[in-house]
Protein backbone atom coordinates (compact mmCIF):
# COMPACT_ATOMS: atom_id res chain seq x y z
CA UNK A 1 0.00 0.00 0.00
CA UNK A 2 1.57 3.59 -1.09
CA UNK A 3 2.20 5.85 2.10
CA UNK A 4 0.62 9.57 2.17
CA UNK A 5 3.17 11.99 0.19
CA UNK A 6 3.05 14.14 3.43
CA UNK A 7 1.92 11.53 6.53
CA UNK A 8 3.70 14.30 8.86
CA UNK A 9 1.04 16.74 7.87
CA UNK A 10 -2.12 13.65 9.61
CA UNK A 11 -1.69 12.84 13.22
CA UNK A 12 -4.07 10.42 15.15
CA UNK A 13 -6.44 10.50 17.95
CA UNK A 14 -4.10 8.60 19.98
CA UNK A 15 -1.39 10.92 19.26
CA UNK A 16 -3.07 13.68 20.62
CA UNK A 17 -4.37 12.38 23.52
CA UNK A 18 -0.79 11.52 24.37
CA UNK A 19 0.81 14.99 23.06
CA UNK A 20 -2.11 17.76 23.50
CA UNK A 21 -0.54 19.38 26.41
CA UNK A 22 3.02 19.22 25.33
CA UNK A 23 4.25 22.47 25.60
CA UNK A 24 5.25 23.39 22.00
CA UNK A 25 1.79 21.48 21.08
CA UNK A 26 -1.05 23.98 20.14
CA UNK A 27 -4.54 22.22 19.57
CA UNK A 28 -7.30 24.16 17.86
CA UNK A 29 -10.84 23.01 17.35
CA UNK A 30 -12.57 25.03 13.85
CA UNK A 31 -15.05 23.99 13.61
CA UNK A 32 -18.68 24.73 11.11
CA UNK A 33 -20.82 24.98 13.90
CA UNK A 34 -18.91 27.02 15.81
CA UNK A 35 -21.04 26.29 19.35
CA UNK A 36 -19.76 22.54 19.02
CA UNK A 37 -16.84 23.07 20.96
CA UNK A 38 -18.72 24.53 24.01
CA UNK A 39 -20.62 21.28 24.37
CA UNK A 40 -16.69 19.88 25.01
CA UNK A 41 -13.86 19.80 23.24
CA UNK A 42 -10.07 18.10 23.44
CA UNK A 43 -9.01 19.03 26.69
CA UNK A 44 -6.44 21.42 26.52
CA UNK A 45 -7.29 23.07 22.77
CA UNK A 46 -8.53 26.54 22.27
CA UNK A 47 -10.89 27.11 19.58
CA UNK A 48 -11.04 29.73 16.34
CA UNK A 49 -14.37 30.34 14.75
CA UNK A 50 -14.00 30.34 10.83
CA UNK A 51 -16.28 33.25 10.77
CA UNK A 52 -15.04 36.01 12.75
CA UNK A 53 -11.02 34.44 13.00
CA UNK A 54 -10.56 33.09 9.73
CA UNK A 55 -11.32 36.06 7.39
CA UNK A 56 -11.18 39.56 7.40
CA UNK A 57 -14.95 40.43 8.11
CA UNK A 58 -15.09 43.95 6.44
CA UNK A 59 -14.15 42.70 2.80
CA UNK A 60 -14.58 39.11 1.74
CA UNK A 61 -10.98 38.12 1.91
CA UNK A 62 -9.04 35.95 4.19
CA UNK A 63 -7.14 37.05 6.95
CA UNK A 64 -4.37 39.89 6.16
CA UNK A 65 -1.25 39.11 7.57
CA UNK A 66 -0.94 41.12 10.35
CA UNK A 67 -4.61 39.76 11.51
CA UNK A 68 -3.22 36.50 10.89
CA UNK A 69 -0.24 37.11 13.07
CA UNK A 70 -2.11 38.65 15.78
CA UNK A 71 -4.18 35.70 15.73
CA UNK A 72 -1.04 33.39 16.48
CA UNK A 73 -0.02 35.58 18.80
CA UNK A 74 -2.87 35.80 20.56
CA UNK A 75 -3.35 31.87 20.26
CA UNK A 76 0.08 31.23 22.04
CA UNK A 77 1.25 29.78 18.65
CA UNK A 78 5.10 30.61 17.79
CA UNK A 79 6.24 30.37 14.57
CA UNK A 80 7.87 27.06 15.73
CA UNK A 81 4.81 25.55 17.37
CA UNK A 82 3.36 22.32 16.48
CA UNK A 83 -0.36 23.06 15.67
CA UNK A 84 -2.73 20.67 15.66
CA UNK A 85 -6.38 21.56 13.69
CA UNK A 86 -9.33 19.60 14.32
CA UNK A 87 -13.03 20.00 13.61
CA UNK A 88 -16.17 19.07 12.61
CA UNK A 89 -17.62 17.92 9.35
CA UNK A 90 -14.61 15.92 8.23
CA UNK A 91 -12.30 18.83 9.40
CA UNK A 92 -13.55 21.18 6.45
CA UNK A 93 -12.70 24.45 8.53
CA UNK A 94 -9.88 22.69 9.56
CA UNK A 95 -8.14 22.12 6.63
CA UNK A 96 -9.28 25.70 5.98
CA UNK A 97 -7.19 27.09 8.64
CA UNK A 98 -4.71 24.24 7.54
CA UNK A 99 -4.71 26.12 4.26
CA UNK A 100 -3.93 29.76 5.46
CA UNK A 101 -1.50 28.57 7.62
CA UNK A 102 0.40 27.54 5.05
CA UNK A 103 -0.34 30.73 2.94
CA UNK A 104 1.25 32.42 5.82
CA UNK A 105 4.26 30.11 5.97
CA UNK A 106 3.75 27.93 9.17
CA UNK A 107 5.72 24.80 9.38
CA UNK A 108 4.74 22.65 11.22
CA UNK A 109 0.54 22.09 11.03
CA UNK A 110 -1.03 18.98 11.17
CA UNK A 111 -4.84 17.25 11.16
CA UNK A 112 -6.20 15.46 13.58
CA UNK A 113 -7.01 12.47 10.98
CA UNK A 114 -10.76 12.24 12.20
CA UNK A 115 -11.52 15.02 13.54
CA UNK A 116 -14.13 15.82 16.45
CA UNK A 117 -16.63 12.90 15.05
CA UNK A 118 -13.71 10.47 15.58
CA UNK A 119 -12.50 11.87 18.85
CA UNK A 120 -16.47 11.71 20.25
CA UNK A 121 -16.73 8.31 18.28
CA UNK A 122 -13.92 6.84 20.62
CA UNK A 123 -15.68 7.91 23.71
CA UNK A 124 -12.49 10.41 24.38
CA UNK A 125 -12.17 12.36 27.56
CA UNK A 126 -13.47 16.00 26.37
CA UNK A 127 -13.29 19.33 28.79
CA UNK A 128 -15.58 22.35 28.58
CA UNK A 129 -12.38 24.50 30.00
CA UNK A 130 -11.72 27.06 27.90
CA UNK A 131 -7.61 27.62 28.18
CA UNK A 132 -6.21 30.95 28.08
CA UNK A 133 -2.48 30.41 26.46
CA UNK A 134 0.12 33.44 27.15
CA UNK A 135 0.48 35.20 24.27
CA UNK A 136 3.60 34.46 21.84
CA UNK A 137 5.62 36.45 19.51
CA UNK A 138 4.26 35.57 15.56
CA UNK A 139 6.31 36.28 12.25
CA UNK A 140 4.55 35.72 9.17
CA UNK A 141 5.55 34.85 5.99
CA UNK A 142 3.63 35.17 2.47
CA UNK A 143 1.18 35.07 1.72
CA UNK A 144 2.09 32.56 -1.02
CA UNK A 145 -0.63 32.99 -3.34
CA UNK A 146 0.53 30.12 -5.36
CA UNK A 147 -1.66 27.92 -3.08
CA UNK A 148 -4.64 30.04 -3.97
CA UNK A 149 -6.51 30.90 -7.17
CA UNK A 150 -8.11 34.08 -7.64
CA UNK A 151 -11.28 34.72 -9.90
CA UNK A 152 -9.02 35.99 -12.76
CA UNK A 153 -6.36 32.75 -12.75
CA UNK A 154 -9.75 30.82 -13.00
CA UNK A 155 -10.89 32.49 -16.25
CA UNK A 156 -7.37 32.27 -17.53
CA UNK A 157 -7.48 29.00 -16.59
CA UNK A 158 -10.61 28.00 -18.21
CA UNK A 159 -9.89 29.57 -21.09
CA UNK A 160 -6.37 27.99 -21.88
CA UNK A 161 -7.45 24.66 -20.21
CA UNK A 162 -4.75 24.30 -18.33
CA UNK A 163 -5.73 23.21 -15.09
CA UNK A 164 -7.92 20.53 -14.01
CA UNK A 165 -11.04 21.78 -12.54
CA UNK A 166 -12.17 19.94 -9.61
CA UNK A 167 -15.79 20.68 -8.20
CA UNK A 168 -16.06 19.40 -4.58
CA UNK A 169 -19.62 20.26 -3.86
CA UNK A 170 -22.19 17.60 -3.87
CA UNK A 171 -23.56 16.33 -6.99
CA UNK A 172 -26.74 18.13 -6.91
CA UNK A 173 -25.21 21.34 -6.70
CA UNK A 174 -22.69 20.79 -9.47
CA UNK A 175 -25.63 19.59 -11.60
CA UNK A 176 -27.67 23.55 -10.61
CA UNK A 177 -30.63 21.32 -9.35
CA UNK A 178 -30.25 22.90 -6.22
CA UNK A 179 -28.01 26.65 -5.50
CA UNK A 180 -26.92 25.63 -2.25
CA UNK A 181 -26.25 23.27 0.44
CA UNK A 182 -29.87 21.46 1.45
CA UNK A 183 -31.43 22.88 4.24
CA UNK A 184 -28.76 26.88 3.62
CA UNK A 185 -30.01 29.95 1.73
CA UNK A 186 -29.28 30.12 -1.89
CA UNK A 187 -26.42 32.05 -1.93
CA UNK A 188 -26.03 32.34 -5.96
CA UNK A 189 -28.05 33.56 -9.04
CA UNK A 190 -27.47 30.78 -11.06
CA UNK A 191 -26.39 27.30 -10.58
CA UNK A 192 -24.56 24.77 -12.60
CA UNK A 193 -20.46 24.70 -12.53
CA UNK A 194 -17.38 26.13 -14.36
CA UNK A 195 -17.27 24.29 -17.41
CA UNK A 196 -15.22 21.17 -17.83
CA UNK A 197 -15.00 21.17 -14.16
CA UNK A 198 -15.35 17.34 -12.95
CA UNK A 199 -17.44 16.28 -10.29
CA UNK A 200 -15.65 14.82 -7.35
CA UNK A 201 -17.51 15.49 -4.05
CA UNK A 202 -15.13 16.01 -0.99
CA UNK A 203 -16.20 13.56 1.13
CA UNK A 204 -15.30 10.85 -1.66
CA UNK A 205 -12.03 11.30 0.43
CA UNK A 206 -13.11 10.36 3.61
CA UNK A 207 -13.78 7.03 5.52
CA UNK A 208 -17.00 6.29 7.52
CA UNK A 209 -15.39 7.17 10.71
CA UNK A 210 -14.25 10.41 9.16
CA UNK A 211 -10.94 9.44 8.08
CA UNK A 212 -9.13 9.99 4.93
CA UNK A 213 -8.95 7.06 2.79
CA UNK A 214 -5.85 5.54 1.56
CA UNK A 215 -3.68 6.81 -0.93
CA UNK A 216 -4.37 3.83 -3.06
CA UNK A 217 -7.53 4.87 -3.11
CA UNK A 218 -7.53 8.43 -3.55
CA UNK A 219 -5.22 8.23 -6.84
CA UNK A 220 -8.08 6.37 -7.80
CA UNK A 221 -10.87 8.80 -7.18
CA UNK A 222 -9.56 11.62 -8.36
CA UNK A 223 -7.62 9.73 -11.09
CA UNK A 224 -10.47 8.41 -12.73
CA UNK A 225 -11.62 11.55 -13.37
CA UNK A 226 -8.96 12.86 -15.01
CA UNK A 227 -6.94 14.22 -12.14
CA UNK A 228 -3.85 12.67 -11.57
CA UNK A 229 -1.41 15.62 -11.25
CA UNK A 230 -0.18 15.59 -14.46
CA UNK A 231 -1.32 19.15 -14.49
CA UNK A 232 -2.06 21.98 -11.96
CA UNK A 233 -5.48 21.73 -10.06
CA UNK A 234 -7.99 24.80 -9.12
CA UNK A 235 -10.55 23.53 -6.32
CA UNK A 236 -13.76 25.13 -5.55
CA UNK A 237 -16.44 24.67 -3.67
CA UNK A 238 -19.43 27.05 -2.58
CA UNK A 239 -16.99 29.42 -0.44
CA UNK A 240 -13.94 27.73 0.00
CA UNK A 241 -14.04 25.67 2.71
CA UNK A 242 -14.63 21.97 1.39
CA UNK A 243 -12.18 22.59 -1.18
CA UNK A 244 -9.48 23.63 0.89
CA UNK A 245 -10.37 19.91 1.99
CA UNK A 246 -9.66 18.79 -1.34
CA UNK A 247 -6.36 20.86 -1.76
CA UNK A 248 -5.31 19.42 1.56
CA UNK A 249 -5.86 15.68 0.40
CA UNK A 250 -4.17 16.70 -3.05
CA UNK A 251 -1.30 18.81 -1.47
CA UNK A 252 -0.35 16.87 0.73
CA UNK A 253 -1.68 13.42 0.90
CA UNK A 254 -1.35 12.48 -2.89
CA UNK A 255 1.44 15.16 -3.02
CA UNK A 256 0.34 16.68 -6.06
CA UNK A 257 2.66 19.68 -6.59
CA UNK A 258 0.16 22.71 -8.09
CA UNK A 259 -3.15 22.69 -6.10
CA UNK A 260 -4.57 26.00 -5.91
CA UNK A 261 -7.89 26.48 -4.09
CA UNK A 262 -10.47 29.15 -5.42
CA UNK A 263 -11.98 29.85 -2.27
CA UNK A 264 -13.98 32.92 -4.53
CA UNK A 265 -15.97 29.58 -5.63
CA UNK A 266 -19.45 29.20 -6.58
CA UNK A 267 -20.79 32.16 -4.50
CA UNK A 268 -18.43 34.21 -6.87
CA UNK A 269 -18.55 32.60 -9.87
CA UNK A 270 -22.44 31.49 -9.68
CA UNK A 271 -23.02 35.44 -8.92
CA UNK A 272 -20.50 36.87 -11.53
CA UNK A 273 -22.40 38.73 -14.59
CA UNK A 274 -21.70 37.21 -18.08
CA UNK A 275 -19.62 33.94 -16.61
CA UNK A 276 -20.38 30.83 -18.82
CA UNK A 277 -21.96 28.13 -16.43
CA UNK A 278 -22.77 24.54 -17.49
CA UNK A 279 -25.37 22.60 -16.23
CA UNK A 280 -25.78 19.30 -15.82
CA UNK A 281 -24.00 15.95 -14.95
CA UNK A 282 -20.22 15.81 -16.30
CA UNK A 283 -19.44 13.84 -19.47
CA UNK A 284 -17.54 11.09 -19.34
CA UNK A 285 -13.60 11.46 -18.87
CA UNK A 286 -11.31 10.60 -22.15
CA UNK A 287 -8.22 8.68 -21.83
CA UNK A 288 -6.37 12.09 -22.00
CA UNK A 289 -8.63 13.64 -18.69
CA UNK A 290 -10.50 15.80 -21.24
CA UNK A 291 -14.18 15.62 -21.50
CA UNK A 292 -15.22 13.29 -24.43
CA UNK B 1 -15.60 14.11 31.57
CA UNK B 2 -15.95 10.92 28.69
CA UNK B 3 -18.23 10.66 25.79
CA UNK B 4 -20.57 8.00 25.98
CA UNK B 5 -23.22 6.32 24.31
CA UNK B 6 -21.98 7.51 20.49
CA UNK B 7 -24.49 6.41 17.93
CA UNK B 8 -25.19 7.72 14.54
CA UNK B 9 -28.58 6.42 11.96
CA UNK B 10 -29.25 7.62 8.98
CA UNK B 11 -32.94 8.80 7.99
CA UNK B 12 -34.24 10.62 5.34
CA UNK B 13 -36.52 13.93 5.64
CA UNK B 14 -38.24 15.39 2.78
CA UNK B 15 -36.54 13.17 0.33
CA UNK B 16 -33.20 14.62 1.52
CA UNK B 17 -31.17 11.50 3.12
CA UNK B 18 -29.94 13.01 7.24
CA UNK B 19 -27.17 11.69 8.89
CA UNK B 20 -28.38 11.49 12.91
CA UNK B 21 -24.92 11.70 15.06
CA UNK B 22 -25.86 11.42 19.26
CA UNK B 23 -24.11 11.31 22.02
CA UNK B 24 -24.26 11.69 26.30
CA UNK B 25 -21.59 14.25 28.30
CA UNK B 26 -22.38 14.05 31.67
CA UNK B 27 -26.83 13.68 32.32
CA UNK B 28 -27.00 15.47 28.67
CA UNK B 29 -27.64 14.25 25.23
CA UNK B 30 -26.32 15.92 22.49
CA UNK B 31 -27.82 15.33 18.47
CA UNK B 32 -26.37 17.13 15.31
CA UNK B 33 -28.34 17.04 12.24
CA UNK B 34 -26.31 16.82 8.72
CA UNK B 35 -27.17 16.82 5.19
CA UNK B 36 -25.78 13.39 3.79
CA UNK B 37 -24.49 15.16 0.84
CA UNK B 38 -22.60 17.76 1.34
CA UNK B 39 -22.18 17.15 5.33
CA UNK B 40 -23.28 20.60 6.31
CA UNK B 41 -24.69 20.22 9.81
CA UNK B 42 -28.61 21.64 10.27
CA UNK B 43 -29.24 21.16 13.84
CA UNK B 44 -27.75 20.68 17.25
CA UNK B 45 -29.72 20.10 20.35
CA UNK B 46 -29.66 18.59 23.36
CA UNK B 47 -31.89 16.32 25.78
CA UNK B 48 -32.44 14.69 29.06
CA UNK B 49 -32.50 11.41 26.63
CA UNK B 50 -31.54 10.75 23.28
CA UNK B 51 -34.80 10.71 22.17
CA UNK B 52 -35.53 14.52 23.30
CA UNK B 53 -32.78 15.52 21.53
CA UNK B 54 -33.29 13.76 18.44
CA UNK B 55 -36.56 14.73 17.81
CA UNK B 56 -35.55 18.67 18.53
CA UNK B 57 -32.76 17.96 15.72
CA UNK B 58 -35.46 16.43 12.88
CA UNK B 59 -38.04 19.09 13.61
CA UNK B 60 -35.26 21.82 12.84
CA UNK B 61 -34.20 19.53 9.87
CA UNK B 62 -37.33 19.46 8.53
CA UNK B 63 -37.79 22.74 8.30
CA UNK B 64 -34.32 23.78 7.25
CA UNK B 65 -34.77 21.02 4.27
CA UNK B 66 -38.29 22.08 3.94
CA UNK B 67 -37.23 25.50 2.56
CA UNK B 68 -34.54 23.78 -0.27
CA UNK B 69 -35.72 24.52 -3.52
CA UNK B 70 -35.45 21.50 -6.65
CA UNK B 71 -34.58 23.65 -9.68
CA UNK B 72 -35.00 21.49 -13.01
CA UNK B 73 -32.08 20.76 -15.07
Amino acid sequence: MAEYAHPEALVTTDWVAQHANDPNVRVVEVDVDTGSYKEGHVPGAIAWAWNTQLCDTTRRDILSKQQFEQLMASSGIGNNTTVVLYGDNNNWFAAWALWQMKMYGHNDVRIMNGGRKKWLSEGREVSTEVPAPAAATYKATGPDNSLRAFLDQVQAALAARSHAMVDVRSPQEFTGEILAPPGLPETCQRGGHIPHARSIPWGKACNEDGTFKSADELKVIYGSEGVDGSKPVIAYCRIGERSSHTWFVLKYLLGFDKVLNYDGSWTEWGNLVGAPVERGAAQPVTQQGAKA
Amino acid sequence: MKVEDFAERRIEIDGWPVNLTSYRIGDTFHCRADNVSPGAGLARTTGATREEAEEKAIARAKDLLGRTRRHEV
